[in-house]
């Protein structure tokens, strides 16, 4: 068989919707200031507020609670830091609690500034998940006191596509009268989110995971709630984000998401189907295989599977020879020394970690890809395991 | 697009990545001297066997097996081809850097990938010498702690070195030493010297 291009890496991240091509391709000319009052202002002002339109709408928002944003670990960070503001002038005007709650599988973004508050004094608790990537409501009900400002649950993780019980949470969270932020990066343009449905006050979005361009992202803030900004000193997107708007970002955003909006659905169904081909022929085809994340509350396209005895690092290069594209949770191509936070959170054998490999499939992915992905991974990792130490160990 | 027509690294280290040269193939090989390091837990573990001629005491056949990453993988292979042939004296002196310039180039976090292979080798000379009743050839490497406050040794300084420390911070961050009594810290900086210029200099 000829090599083909097979991406597997949509978590990652996604190619340009062509229909956002055509948009952005379009609106490449408008360069006006979204703040400027004349005519060239007013044209880029128009673009992004029917962005804004598009995206509120997409998620039961109003417009004037979609902040934009230049990504979703910028979002993250906006969120968490309105709990670390001590300024007694600033208008996020809320009681200064000094505590948060997350979960031990969240993005790094999340993670790292929570540790960052942390360090600035304030506490934090990380809640552990079972072996499918699920908090336990009991936990987080036992872990939210009258000082929890923020509890930040992401919906779905982007390693192994455990989608979480957004309302359960949400619905602890506020009976303990804190305020829910998720992380909904992985989620959105994937399953179907209605904020008021779920019960949150902050979610995180990205455009280029969504088939739009990098660069660019939203923030939901209900109205309701103390909001703090992270980029002070403009009055861009009601005063909550300082900067001139990314318009050609926004605008591709915007369409990207009227796109997701049409073809979500048709797309959930068709990429169950390619996940359970592909999973269900790794499973005939590779023995001493184990598969990671939630078996039914998943990401329609995200495959997480570990292979005994063979080193993920290895297996994502000689399958990048092939020409398919993956992710691996192995220490070696993190560059540090631990494999994926994630994983091990899970409680998985280190070296099942070491050895996993993420699949997440797309809009571009095919039948056809898959059954090219069955054909060249069983001689890979059977090459792999031939000379390792330990799958047939002396 | 295209993504195989494109390498991270070293056309050396893809080649023999791709085709990795004297993989133990045989379970009932009989080697004259065998080492395995690490573990995998770590994510990676080397198992070097080597065959030596008795009447020079020289390796005539090294075969290996590892579980690794790509560039541990080809540092063990191309270790394999660099020490056959080689006087045991010799061959116990191959180290990271030698392996690393017979495959052309290794990103610089990946140096560490390389250490396990000389290492294991090393450990396989021992066992050569200790089966043909040679104690007096078989050197042992013993740590020495450099830090007494958080038992760190030298050899822990080297690998963290080669795992990327620079610089005494990042020293202090990978290995916690000198972060307690600080008496340390003048013989840390020492060997961070020491090893920059042994691996990297």
């Amino acid at each position: 068989m000829v090599i083909r291009d097979v991406y597997l890496d949509h978590n990652a991240t996604t190619p340009l919707h062509p229909a956002v091509v055509r948009t952005l391709t379009e609106s490449m000319a408008c360069f006006g200031n979204p703040s400027s009052m004349h005519a060239f202002g007013r044209e880029a002002h128009a673009l992004v507020e029917q962005a804004r339109e598009t995206v509120a709408s997409f998620i039961g928002a109003l417009p004037e609670e979609i902040i934009f944003v230049g990504s979703g670990s910028e979002g993250n960070n906006t969120v968490l830091s309105t709990l670390g503001c001590q300024s007694q002038h600033c208008s996020c005007d809320r009681d200064h609690k000094s505590h948060m709650v997350t979960s031990a599988i969240e993005h790094p973004c999340i993670l790292e500034t929570s540790k960052c508050l942390q360090n600035r004094g304030f506490r934090a608790t990380r809640l552990g998940v079972d072996r499918y990537g699920k908090i336990d409501l009991d936990e987080l009900r036992a872990s939210i006191t009258e000082d929890t400002g923020v509890v930040s649950v992401m919906m779905a993780n982007n390693e192994i596509g455990t989608v979480q019980d957004i309302a359960g949470i949400s619905r602890i969270v506020h009976e303990k009268g804190s305020l829910f932020h998720t992380d909904a990066v992985q989620a959105f343009g994937k399953i179907p989110i209605n904020v008021n449905d779920l019960g949150i006050d902050f979610l995180t979005v990205s455009a280029h995971k969504v088939y739009g361009p990098k660069g660019v992202g939203a923030l939901y803030a209900r109205r309701s709630v103390p909001f703090c900004p992270f980029i002070h000193g403009g009055h861009q997107e009601r005063g909550r984000r300082a900067g001139t708007e990314n318009t050609l970002g926004i605008v591709g955003f915007g369409k990207a998401v009227e796109m997701r909006a049409l073809e979500m659905a048709d797309e959930h169904a068709r990429l169950t189907r390619l996940k359970l081909a592909l999973r269900q022929g790794i499973e005939e085809r590779i023995p001493d295989v184990f598969f990671n994340g939630h078996p039914t509350d998943s990401l329609a396209g995200t495959l997480n599977v570990s292979f005994a005895g063979a080193e993920g690092e290895s297996i994502l290069l000689y399958l990048d020879l092939e020409g398919i594209a993956v992710s691996t949770g192995s220490a070696c191509a993190s560059g540090s020394l631990d494999p994926s936070h994630v994983l091990l959170a899970t409680g998985i054998p280190v070296e099942h970690a070491h050895g996993s490999i993420r699949m997440s499939l797309g809009r571009g992915n095919t039948l056809e890809d898959v059954e090219y992905v069955l054909e060249k991974l069983p001689p890979i990792i059977a090459k792999i395991r031939e000379m390792s130490t330990v799958y047939k160990r002396r | 697009m295209g993504a195989h027509q494109s390498w991270a690294y070293t056309e050396n280290v893809k080649d023999h990545f791709m085709n990795p040269r004297n993989v133990l193939k045989d379970d009932a090989y009989e080697e004259d001297g065998r080492g395995l390091v690490g573990n995998v837990q770590c994510g990676d573990e080397m198992l070097v066997l080597i065959k030596v001629d008795p009447a020079t005491d020289t390796i005539t056949e090294c075969k290996w097996r590892t579980y690794g990453c790509a560039s541990a993988i080809a540092s063990t292979s191309v270790m394999s081809e660099l020490v056959t042939g080689m006087p045991l004296d010799e061959a116990f002196k191959v180290g990271p850097k030698q392996i690393a310039g017979a495959l052309g180039q290794l990103p610089d976090h990946k140096i560490h990938c390389s250490v396990l292979g000389d290492k294991a080798l090393r450990a396989a000379i021992n066992d050569y010498y200790t089966r043909k009743g040679r104690p007096d050839k078989v050197i042992r490497e013993e740590a020495r702690i450099i830090c007494k406050c958080m038992n760190v040794t030298d050899h822990e300084v080297e690998e963290a070195v080669l795992e990327g420390a620079r610089t005494l911070l990042e020293l202090q961050e990978k290995t916690k030493m000198s972060t307690v009594c600080g008496k340390c810290k003048d013989e840390a900086e020492t060997l961070l010297k020491v090893y920059l210029k042994k691996h990297f200099g």
